[in-house]
């Protein structure tokens, strides 16, 4: 299931319906908590499309709230909560400043969906977990066999890369099969606003 | 018996050490008057620091207006009048507040006390600080959210940290003898709390070493990133604004106790760390950001 998550209806939700920029552990926790709720509404395997649009201000203290502790609750090599991936849409530079800042304190990354619809990974990522989640965004989906061609490197390697891609939920597993997070034709959430993502799933 | 304290002609953070001096002996309780009649400018550090001073004192201070028509005048539309009037015994004239909008005025005399108020503040400073830091110091078009974001994790620091509210204002002027005229925001956050020791102190004890104080309290924070706090994401935000002033060459300043921590820019000629200053609570913070001269 995908869900589109519009952090500044969060905000007024949550927080305070006057409220544009995201400043403050307070509202960062109150906000994540928000976001936290209804994931807890769409099942134990979804792809939550969290979206910073609307969002003016993103302080360093609201990014470590909100981004680095849901991450670290739902994305980890141990056994994450539930099966939830995230793809982070509409982030400004101003938001990126704060973002890069907390996944470096953390060693965490995310997917982040450019304006031109091309996905980009952030954050900290070895060298051969970025190869193939390079290579995964180049063929959209594809059995170990289909990456290991593509990527040019020994069965094991791969495998191993795309199962720590996968615990860290920064590409989707299927079945056999995995699947990159990134924009496209594909499967559409059905409460996306105009301009919002795509999502091949 | 009233101990009279004069404020200097110009109000800044250097010069303001003096009314420190004059404060450090005397017990919290004597009466003290603040004499600023003879001022004639002051910075938002001076501003926001001269209400801190009248929170640390038992007995109601007596503040003295400047008797300078501009500078009053200009107290007035920092909003300065507003709060002081809570805090002291005001003599001399306050000239009403205008209704014309003071440009150099980025941020008035703002209080930090409990989440909200940072809100309000990174509302209300957006739109002019824009102006000021593009159009004026020629900054960068990121630099206004990395300014209000700056600005936000510095407040949160009083909210977080000191145990009581603190002041916030934002100021541009233009330096006269300094830099050769360019202009300067200045952001200044006092608080008269705990200070940046005794909040470390709280979560983890005194240091078990030969040298813990003030000034080595203000490394561990200013520079080293170390909070009360044992979340792991705590600390962030005084890395993020020490990145920023960095980028634009703009001078950082922490002042805690008997202690003052500076990230120096090569256009000052100000030291890294002061110690035995005169003692005074809380924490004092200056960001000064100079025009970026266009080549």
């Amino acid at each position: 299931m995908i869900n589109h998550i519009d952090v500044s209806s969060v905000l007024r939700t949550s927080v305070c319906d006057l409220y544009s920029n995201l400043v403050t552990r307070p509202t960062g926790a109150a906000v994540r908590l928000g976001i936290e709720n209804q994931l807890d509404e769409i099942g134990d395997r979804a792809l939550a499309i969290l979206d910073f649009s609307h969002v003016r201000l993103l302080d360093f203290s609201c990014a470590d709230e909100i981004v680095a502790k849901l991450l670290l609750q739902y994305v980890s090599l141990d056994i994450p909560r539930r099966e939830v991936y995230f793809l982070f849409y509409g982030m400004s530079d101003s938001h990126l400043d704060a973002i890069e800042a907390v996944l470096e304190r953390h060693g965490l990354a995310l997917v982040s969906q450019l304006p031109d619809g091309n996905p980009c990974l952030m954050g900290r990522v070895d060298g051969e977990q970025r190869q193939i989640w390079e290579t995964m965004r180049e063929l959209g989906s594809g059995e170990l066999a289909d990456v290991v061609n593509a990527a040019g490197l020994s069965p094991d390697r791969v495998e191993r890369a795309l199962d720590d891609l996968w615990r860290r939920r920064l590409v989707i597993r299927q079945d056999n099969a995995y699947v990159s997070l990134h924009g496209g034709p594909g499967v559409h959430e059905n409460t996306a606003a105009p301009g919002s993502p795509t999502v091949s799933a | 018996m009233t101990r009279v304290i004069e404020v200097p002609s110009s109000l800044d953070d250097q010069s303001f050490e003096q009314i420190f001096e004059a404060l450090a002996p005397l017990p919290p309780d004597e009466k003290v008057l603040i004499d600023a009649r003879r001022t004639r400018w002051a910075s938002p550090y001076g501003l926001t620091a001269l209400l801190a001073v009248a929170q640390t004192r038992l007995q109601r201070p007596t503040l003295a207006v400047p008797e300078l028509e501009d500078t009053a005048s200009y107290w007035t539309r920092t909003q300065f009048f507003r709060y002081a009037d809570d805090l002291y015994e005001i003599t001399g004239r306050v000239p009403r507040a205008r209704s014309t909008e003071d440009l150099n005025v980025l941020l008035e005399v703002s209080p930090v006390v409990k989440t909200e108020d940072i809100h309000t503040v990174v509302d209300r400073i957006q739109n002019k600080a824009q102006a000021m830091l593009i159009g004026t110091l020629h900054l960068e078009p990121s630099a206004t959210m990395r300014f209000t974001m700056a600005l936000s994790e510095i407040c949160q620091n009083v909210i977080e940290h000191a145990g009581r509210g603190g002041w916030v204002a934002v100021h541009g002027y233009r330096w006269q003898k300094r830099l050769g005229g360019r202009r300067v925001v200045q952001i200044a956050v006092c608080d008269a709390g705990i200070g940046f020791r005794q909040s470390l102190e709280s979560a983890h004890g005194p240091r078990a070493t030969d040298r813990w104080d003030d000034g080595m309290a203000l490394e561990e924070t200013v520079m080293r990133g170390a909070t009360r706090f044992r979340d792991p994401g705590r600390g962030q935000g005084l890395a993020g604004v020490r990145k920023f002033i960095h980028d634009w060459t703009g001078k950082f300043s922490v002042r805690s106790g008997t202690a003052r921590i500076a990230i120096v820019p090569e256009w000052d000629n100000d030291v890294p760390m002061r110690e035995n200053l005169p003692f005074f609570p809380g924490a004092q913070v200056q960001i000064t950001i100079p025009e970026t001269v266009i080549p």
